[in-house]
C-alpha cells in the first residue's frame, strides 16, 4: 500500500449525497479477478451513456478534473455494497482523498486499506470545499494528514478528525496484517481457551459431505 | 471484562471475542466464522499467495458460488456461458482446493447464497462472530450472531490471521411495539425502520432489533429485518436469542448435536441484553402503524405505504435534498402526486437473501394461487438455495406459481443484483423483494420498486404494484 502523507491536488466536487457503491463500480464490472484497471469504469453509468460516450456534464469527464486526486461529496458517501472494488476503481482513477459529511463504514474502513484518505468535516465545510473547487486548476487543495488539516486554496486551515492507528498506518503505509500477526500468540492463546470453554463449537469441516474441493 | 454494567446483546459478544486491545482501544476480534463466495475472494486468496501466507482456520472457513450461477442452463462452472463469470467461479474452485478451503459445490442440492444456506445448514450460530465480503451479512445476526460485512482486504486479513481490527461500534436499538397488521410482513417493518431513521440512521451503529413485533417474527421474517440493517446504515442487526432461535437452529447439519447443543443453548441463554443496559440511540415504531410498503426512489429509505403516493420535492427545504429527490424521480419517470398503486410494472422478482427462504415463497404463492400473472408482465421466482427449492417443490408451490405463469428458477443472487444474465433492460420496472433500488442495480437504466413477497405477487397478478390486503 502506498503511503499517504501530503496531497495538493485538484478537487472534484461532486455534491451528491448516498453515492452508493453500486454508482461507484457497477456489478457488471465486478468479475474481475485483479484489483487493478477498474478506473476505466468509475462511475460508468454517471460517466458514459448507453453508447459509451462521455457525458460532458458530468464532472470527471471536465477539465481539470480529469486529473482530480481528491472528491468532495455529500452525506453517506460510498453506502450500499462492501464491494472492495470501489475503492480499488477510485484509486486506479487517480483519487487518494475523499471528503465528506460522512461515509457508510464498511467503505470507510475500505479505503483506508487501500491508501485512500476519507476525511469527515461538517457538511457546511464540504459545501465550502465544493465551492473552492469549482474554481477549478488554480484553486487546489492540500491534504496533510501529519497535521491533519486540510488547506483551502486561500491559505485557511481546517482541522479534521482521525483515529490515531488508522493514521499511523497510512503515514507509513503499512500492512495491517503485518500488524496483526505481532499477535500471533495472543490468537493462538484465544483460541485453546476458547475451545476449552466452548467444545460444541462445531467445524465447517465436521461433515464429510463438505469436503475440500 | 464485563465487571457489573449492564451489558447489551452486542457488548457481551464483543467483549467474549477480543483477543487483544490495543492501547488506542482498536482490538483485534476474533471471528469463529468466515463465509467465502467468487466476487469478493479472488483477490485475498491472491494477497495471501504473494505472501506466502497460509489459511490459519479452514475450518472455520466455507465457501461456495452464488453470484454468477445462471438461474437456468447447466449448473456446472463450465455451463456459465459468460466468460469473466466462468472464471471467476472456476476461480474459487481453484483457491479452494489450493488453500484446503470446505466448499459446496454447485451442483450440490445444499448450494445457494450464503446468506440463505449459512443459518439454513447449522453454520450460523448464536453468540458468534460471522463475516463475508459481502454487505448482507447482517443477514446472520437475526440469529443472534455478530455478523457484519467486510471488504477484500479484510477477507484476506480473516484468511490469515482469523482476526480482525476493529473498534466496538455503538449501540442502537429499534423496538417495534404491538403487532403487525394484516397484510404487514417483516419486509414492511425493516422499510419503515429505514424510512423512519434514513439510510445513514444506522453509521457506525450495531442495531438491535426488540419489542413485541420483533419477537412475533420466525426466523425468516427476523432474517428479511437483520439482512436490510445495512440499508439502514449499520454494519449489523441484531436480535436476542430465544426459543424460536433454539427450535430453529436444533438439528441443523452443522449445528451442535446432543449433549453439545443443550450445553450451546445453556450459554446461549446468557447472551440477550441485560436489564438497564444503555443504548446510544432509541427509536420506537408501532407495528400497528405499519403498512405495505413500496419504494419509489432510488435509496431504500425513498419509501411509502402502498396506499400513498409520490413524494413532491417542491415541498423539501433543502436545496441540495431537493436536488436528489428529483433526480430520483426522473430516474424512476414518477410525477409528484402519482399514486403508487397506479404505477404500471413490467417485471417481478421474488428471491435474493433478502426474501429468497421457504416462508417467502409461500408467502408469494398464496397471492398467486388460482390468479395469472398480468400479460407482459414477467415473474420470475428464484429460491435461495438448493434445499428451498427442494422444500417448495415437495409443498408443490413450484406447481402453484408455474400454473399462475410465473418461472421457477435455479438458485442464485439473480436479478438482485444482475451479476448473471437476470437483468432488467433499460427502462424497465420491477417489483423486487431484494433490498437495494440503487439505479442500475438490477441492470443498468432499470427501475426498482422494493417490495415484500406477498406485496411483488400481487403486483405479478396485476399489472402494477397492488395493496395485497386487497387480494387476500
Amino acid at each position: 500500500m502506498d503511503k499517504f502523507t501530503t496531497l495538493t491536488a485538484v478537487a472534484a466536487p461532486l455534491p451528491l449525497a448516498n453515492v452508493d457503491t453500486d454508482k461507484i463500480i457497477p456489478a457488471r464490472f465486478l468479475k474481475t479477478i485483479k484489483r487493478s484497471g477498474l478506473g476505466v469504469h468509475l462511475f460508468d453509468t454517471l460517466r458514459f451513456d448507453a453508447a459509451g460516450r462521455e457525458r460532458p456534464e458530468f464532472v470527471l469527464n471536465q477539465e481539470p478534473y480529469r486529473k482530480a486526486q481528491v472528491l468532495i461529496a455529500h452525506e453517506n458517501f460510498g453506502c450500499g455494497s462492501s464491494r472492495e472494488h470501489a475503492p480499488w476503481a477510485l484509486l486506479d482513477f487517480g483519487i487518494r482523498c475523499i471528503i465528506a459529511p460522512d461515509f457508510a463504514d464498511i467503505f470507510y474502513n475500505n479505503s483506508f486499506k487501500n491508501g485512500i484518505l476519507p476525511i469527515r468535516l461538517p457538511r457546511a465545510v464540504c459545501d465550502t470545499l465544493i465551492e473552492d473547487a469549482k474554481l477549478g486548476g488554480n484553486a487546489r487543495v492540500t491534504i496533510d494528514l501529519e497535521r491533519q488539516v486540510v488547506v483551502r486554496p486561500n491559505g485557511e486551515e481546517i482541522h479534521f478528525e482521525i483515529d490515531p492507528f488508522r493514521k499511523h498506518l497510512l503515514l507509513n503505509g503499512l500492512d495491517d496484517i503485518g500488524q496483526t500477526l505481532q499477535h500471533a500468540a495472543s490468537i493462538d492463546g484465544y483460541e485453546a481457551k476458547r475451545r476449552a470453554e466452548q467444545p460444541w463449537m462445531p467445524a465447517t469441516t465436521a461433515t464429510t459431505a463438505a469436503s475440500a474441493g | 471484562m464485563s465487571g457489573s454494567k449492564p451489558r447489551t446483546l452486542f457488548d457481551k459478544i464483543w467483549d467474549s471475542h477480543v483477543v487483544e486491545r490495543l492501547p488506542d482501544g482498536t482490538c483485534v476480534l476474533y471471528i469463529d466464522r468466515h463465509l467465502v463466495h467468487e466476487v469478493t475472494s479472488p483477490q485475498a486468496f491472491e494477497g495471501l499467495r504473494m505472501a506466502g501466507r497460509r489459511l490459519r482456520r479452514p475450518d472455520a472457513t466455507i465457501a461456495v458460488a452464488d453470484h454468477n450461477i445462471p438461474t437456468v442452463g447447466p449448473r456446472t462452472p463450465e455451463g456459465i456461458k459468460e466468460e469473466d463469470s466462468r472464471i471467476q467461479v472456476q476461480t474459487l474452485e481453484r483457491n479452494v482446493k489450493e488453500f484446503g478451503v470446505p466448499y459446496i459445490p454447485i451442483l450440490d442440492v445444499r448450494q445457494g447464497i450464503v446468506h440463505i444456506i449459512g443459518p439454513e445448514l447449522g453454520l450460523s450460530l448464536p453468540g458468534t462472530t460471522i463475516v463475508c465480503g459481502d454487505s448482507h451479512t447482517s443477514t446472520h445476526g437475526a440469529l443472534g450472531a455478530l455478523a457484519f460485512g467486510i471488504g477484500t482486504s479484510e477477507v484476506e486479513h480473516v484468511m490469515a490471521t482469523q482476526t480482525l481490527l476493529q473498534k466496538p461500534a455503538k449501540n442502537m436499538l429499534i423496538r417495534v411495539d404491538n403487532t403487525l397488521g394484516f397484510g404487514a410482513s417483516a419486509k414492511d417493518m425493516v422499510l419503515a425502520i429505514i424510512g423512519r431513521i434514513t439510510t445513514a440512521g444506522g453509521n457506525g451503529h450495531v442495531i438491535e432489533y426488540a419489542g413485541e413485533a420483533v419477537r412475533a417474527l420466525d426466523m425468516a421474517g427476523r432474517m428479511t429485518v437483520s439482512n436490510m440493517s445495512i440499508e439502514a446504515g449499520a454494519r449489523a442487526g441484531l436480535i436476542a436469542p430465544d426459543e424460536t432461535t433454539f427450535a430453529y437452529v436444533k438439528g441443523r447439519e452443522f449445528a451442535p448435536q446432543g449433549a453439545a447443543y443443550e450445553q450451546a443453548v445453556a450459554y446461549w441463554r446468557t447472551l440477550p441484553s441485560d436489564a438497564g443496559a444503555a443504548y446510544d440511540k432509541t427509536v420506537v415504531l408501532d407495528a400497528r402503524e405499519i403498512a405495505p410498503m413500496v419504494t419509489w426512489g432510488t435509496t431504500p429509505g425513498a419509501v411509502v405505504p402502498v396506499t400513498g403516493v409520490v413524494p413532491n420535492p417542491a415541498e423539501v427545504e433543502d436545496e441540495a435534498a431537493r436536488a436528489q429527490m428529483q433526480r430520483m424521480l426522473d430516474y424512476m419517470a414518477l410525477v409528484p402526486g402519482q399514486r403508487m398503486q397506479d404505477v404500471a410494472i413490467d417485471v417481478v422478482f421474488i428471491g435474493s437473501c433478502t426474501n429468497g427462504r421457504i416462508e417467502d415463497i409461500r408467502a408469494a404463492a398464496a397471492v398467486a394461487k388460482g390468479r395469472k400473472v398480468a400479460d407482459g408482465v414477467q415473474a420470475l421466482v428464484v429460491p435461495g438455495s438448493g434445499l428451498v427449492k427442494r422444500q417448495a417443490e415437495q409443498e408443490g408451490l413450484d406447481r402453484v406459481l408455474l400454473e399462475a405463469g410465473f418461472e421457477w428458477r435455479d438458485p442464485c443472487c439473480s436479478m438482485c443484483l444482475g451479476m448473471n444474465p437476470d437483468k432488467l433492460t433499460p427502462g424497465q420496472r420491477c417489483a423486487s423483494t431484494s433490498n437495494r433500488n440503487f439505479e442500475g442495480r438490477q441492470g443498468p437504466g432499470g427501475r426498482t420498486h422494493l417490495v415484500s413477497p406477498a406485496m411483488a405477487a400481487a403486483a405479478a397478478v396485476s399489472g402494477r404494484l397492488a395493496d395485497v390486503r386487497q387480494l387476500v
